[in-house]
């Protein structure tokens, strides 16, 4: 297959059960989405609904139940591929080390020379805003500060697929904005395609090249909103007309899935 | 064939995380057998033996007179520890300057071989029933009170200050408050104490006494009889472990009071 | 600093109080000779050196069991943790282990293993292994599943998990681990020491009961009190300094 193909990772019909002693959960799908090379893309979708087991079946971190995915036209294995970087939902950083090591990690376990690493850490603690923090221990910051810090561990392998998991979940309104606005940034310098799952409407709408709405849970794709946005875009855009109108359009296509969640006995 | 016996695999997992205590019991048994094997009949009596034997003890008198001896030491050490360990862990607990001076005396207190203390209880108290009491509350009062100070450190400051929102007093914030949220950790501290002050009652009868179970085990270490030795030892361990799982379902139950009583 | 002084106090005036009571004859030392008698005497034993093979043996047992139990006791956990079969079924033996009397199997190991060093030992090392092993556990139970899925996205080998996210994450309950082994170590090679063994610092102290020599005999008890508390504050500030690093309390 053509390495170039404007297709970079293509789910055809993935789902996800979940088997363990006390049954059988139907988590995802059947999903088919195809993310084109370099676009910005986003999935929003209620609570529970299999955002984050739709990550980690991209990332192979867990094997689909059925269906294939493929990563620049090769289909994953079992082990995550080479060019693929995820922020998780939850905090993953090292307890046990400062921020600059923890940046570093996986760095220092790559064939990366002393000066390249130490010039990536530079940057990345500029982007996140974490100069000052260099040396800090995570327990000593705040739940926002610590997911910047796994963003940039990620950014510092400068992947060419970057997986983020609701990245900005611990962080206020203002620091969404901005962080949004960093993240336009990184993409269009690096030129990465990026998945960002997101429960806010609002970021998803104002990020995102295409924006999926998932259905409760098992998840499946409702449908795929372009947002014909610009390349060159910043948080400003919230105060353009059209911004009302897709945000709203997502909405009236999850408010009857939210409720659907919340009470999954009633259907 | 194969599907067979891979179905049977799958039965007999599920067998075994249903009733592990009673799969780990013949494990043990079986390893015993296989230990005898080993080293032969100088170091070891087979399991049925054993068990056999120890049913022939309990049916003498004499036996069941050194049980009574170590079963009241016992019974009065544990209350010593039971009763001083929670003095000394709500004292402390409830004033914070006095556990900070002295928890770090407590924590020695816990990593001291306290066998070596013997021959100071038994210079004072002299060789008899006050010794090996004694010697059975040394090694109990030491967790009850830590676990109990630490149960108390260790209740949420947010239930203290909801109970002096609803104006509660002092006596009725330590009675409604303190005590039910500390009770499941205080537990713990029973059980572990009793748990070691049987082994120090038995350790003080090995050294300072003519009489009870631990006696009967230090004469029977002496005359190498290992007939005595072995089934001793099995009834301690019979015991200490149906009374420590008992005290361990109860410990669960208090932890989470969601689950009735008849779970496993 | 207030409650330094104050340690310092609960210290000192009971040992004050001791030393008055003892002078005044109010117990005798046939009982229990004054504080500073007994000091005195510890000086004379370590000047002397008389007990310094006991000492050196009882040391090396207690460094033997514990070096042993942690080695065993973190590759047991960590293989247990994997199976979960083995795990489930050694769960009950775990929770009533330390509830069973194991001097009681000391005679046997006697028989089985001689006269020499190795029944102290292991019995050090079995009561030190098993919370050895259920620190690990426990450790290994508190690691986040996102480190895992971390160390795959980072491409890291099972053993390079092991090695440099799995084991530093656990590092807090393998320490606890750690500080029990020692204790256990202690208070096993000692019991056995004194239940049935001719060398070591619990076969002096016993010797030394047997004979009413309590110029002997105290200052030894002393000298294992010493030694138990100092390693374990050691220990103790050890881990803080490694908690504190980190930021947790
Ligand atoms: N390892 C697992 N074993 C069993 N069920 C699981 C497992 N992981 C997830 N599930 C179930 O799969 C469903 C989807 O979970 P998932 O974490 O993907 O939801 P989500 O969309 O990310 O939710 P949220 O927005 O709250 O993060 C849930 O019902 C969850 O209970
Ligand atoms: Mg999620």
């Amino acid at each position: 297959m053509d390495p170039q193909s404007p297709i970079h990772v293509s789910l055809r019909g993935v789902t996800k059960v979940f088997v363990s002693g006390l049954g059988r959960t139907h988590a995802l799908g059947p999903i088919d989405i195809d993310l084109r090379r370099g676009e910005f893309f986003a999935v929003v979708g209620p609570s529970g609904c299999g955002k984050s087991t739709l990550l980690d079946v991209i990332a192979a971190l867990t094997p689909p139940s059925q269906g294939a995915v493929t990563f620049e036209g090769r289909p994953i294995g079992n082990t995550v591929p080479d060019g693929v970087g995820v922020v998780f939902q939850e905090n993953a950083c090292f307890p046990w080390l400062n921020v600059a090591d923890n940046i570093t990690f996986g760095l220092r376990r790559q064939p990366v020379d002393k000066t390249e690493i130490e010039q990536r850490l530079q940057y990345a603690l500029q982007l996140m805003g974490l100069q000052d923090f260099a040396h800090a221990f995570p327990s000593q910051l705040s739940g926002g500060m610590r997911q910047r810090v796994c963003i940039a561990r990620t950014l510092v392998m400068q992947p060419r697929l970057i997986l983020l998991d609701e990245p900005f979940g611990a962080l206020d309104q203002q620091t969404r904005l901005l962080m949004g606005d960093e993240l336009l940034r990184i993409w269009r310098a690096t030129g990465a395609t990026v998945l960002l799952i997101t429960h806010a409407l609002d970021e998803a709408a104002m990020l995102a090249d295409r924006v999926a709405v998932m259905s409760a849970r098992p998840g499946r794709i409702l449908e795929v909103i372009e947002t014909g946005w610009p390349r060159e875009r910043d948080s400003q855009i919230v105060s353009v007309p059209e911004f009302g109108a897709i945000t709203a359009r997502l909405w009236t296509l999850l408010r009857a899935q939210s409720m659907q969640a919340l009470r999954p006995e009633a259907v | 064939m194969a599907l067979a016996s891979a179905a049977g695999a799958r039965m007999m997992r599920r067998t075994i995380y249903a009733h592990p205590s009673l799969f780990l019991v013949i494990g043990l048994l079986c390893l015993w057998q296989i230990a005898f094997w080993l080293v032969g009949r100088d170091a070891l009596l087979p399991p049925l033996e054993t068990i056999l034997y120890l049913a022939g003890l309990l049916q003498t008198a004499r036996f069941w007179g050194h049980i009574a001896e170590t079963g009241t030491a016992f019974v009065i050490a544990l209350a010593i520890s039971v009763v001083a360990g929670l003095a000394i862990g709500l004292a402390l607990g409830l004033n914070r300057m006095a556990a900070e001076v002295f928890e770090p005396f407590l924590l020695a207190g816990n990593s001291v071989p306290k066998i070596a203390l013997y021959p100071i209880v038994l210079l004072i108290f002299g060789i008899g029933m006050p010794a090996k009491i004694a010697f059975g509350a040394i090694h109990g009062v030491v967790p009850v009170a830590i676990f109990t100070l630490t149960a108390c450190s260790n209740v949420p400051p947010i239930l203290f200050r909801a109970a002096a929102a609803m104006r509660l007093t002092r006596w009725d914030t330590i009675r409604s408050v303190l005590l039910p949220a500390a009770l499941p950790d205080i537990f713990s501290g029973i059980r572990i104490g009793f748990s070691l002050t049987l082994i120090g009652t038995i350790l003080g009868e090995m050294f300072g006494s003519q009489r009870g179970l631990g006696y009967l085990l230090m004469t029977a270490i002496g005359l190498q009889n290992i007939q005595v030795i072995m089934s001793v030892t099995l009834l301690l361990v019979l015991v200490a472990a149906t009374v420590n799982t008992l005290l361990l379902a109860q410990d669960r139950r208090l932890r989470n009071p969601a689950t009735p009583s008849q779970a496993p | 600093m207030r409650i330094a002084l104050y340690r310092l106090l609960a210290v000192l005036l009971p040992l004050a109080l001791l030393e008055i009571l003892c002078r005044d004859r109010f117990i005798t030392p046939l009982t229990l000779p004054a504080p500073s008698q007994i000091l005195l005497g510890l000086w004379a034993v370590i000047e002397k050196g008389t007990f310094n093979a006991a000492i050196l043996k009882t040391l090396t047992n207690v460094g033997l069991a514990f070096v042993l139990s942690v080695v065993v006791g973190i590759t047991t956990g960590a293989a247990i943790h994997r199976a979960r079969l083995l795990r489930a079924l050694l769960e009950p033996l775990f929770s009533t282990y330390y509830a069973i009397p194991i001097y009681a199997f000391y005679p046997l190991f006697i028989v089985v293993f001689g006269l020499g060093d190795a029944p102290q030992v292991l019995i050090g090392f079995m009561l030190a292994v098993v919370s050895m092993i259920v620190s690990t556990l426990a450790g290994l139970d508190s690691v986040p599943p996102v480190l895992g899925k971390t160390a795959l996205v980072l491409q890291l080998g099972p053993v390079e998990t092991v090695r440099s996210v799995t084991l530093p994450y656990a590092a807090p309950y393998l320490f606890t681990g750690v500080k029990l082994a020692v204790a256990y170590a202690f208070i096993g090679v000692i019991g056995a020491e004194f239940i049935m063994s001719g060398t070591g610092l619990g076969y002096e102290i016993r010797f030394a009961y047997d004979n009413l020599d309590n110029n002997v005999m105290y200052p030894l008890i002393l000298l294992i009190l010493l030694i138990a508390i100092t390693v374990n504050m050691s220990l103790d500030r050890w881990e803080w300094r490694l908690r504190a690093r980190r930021g947790h309390g």
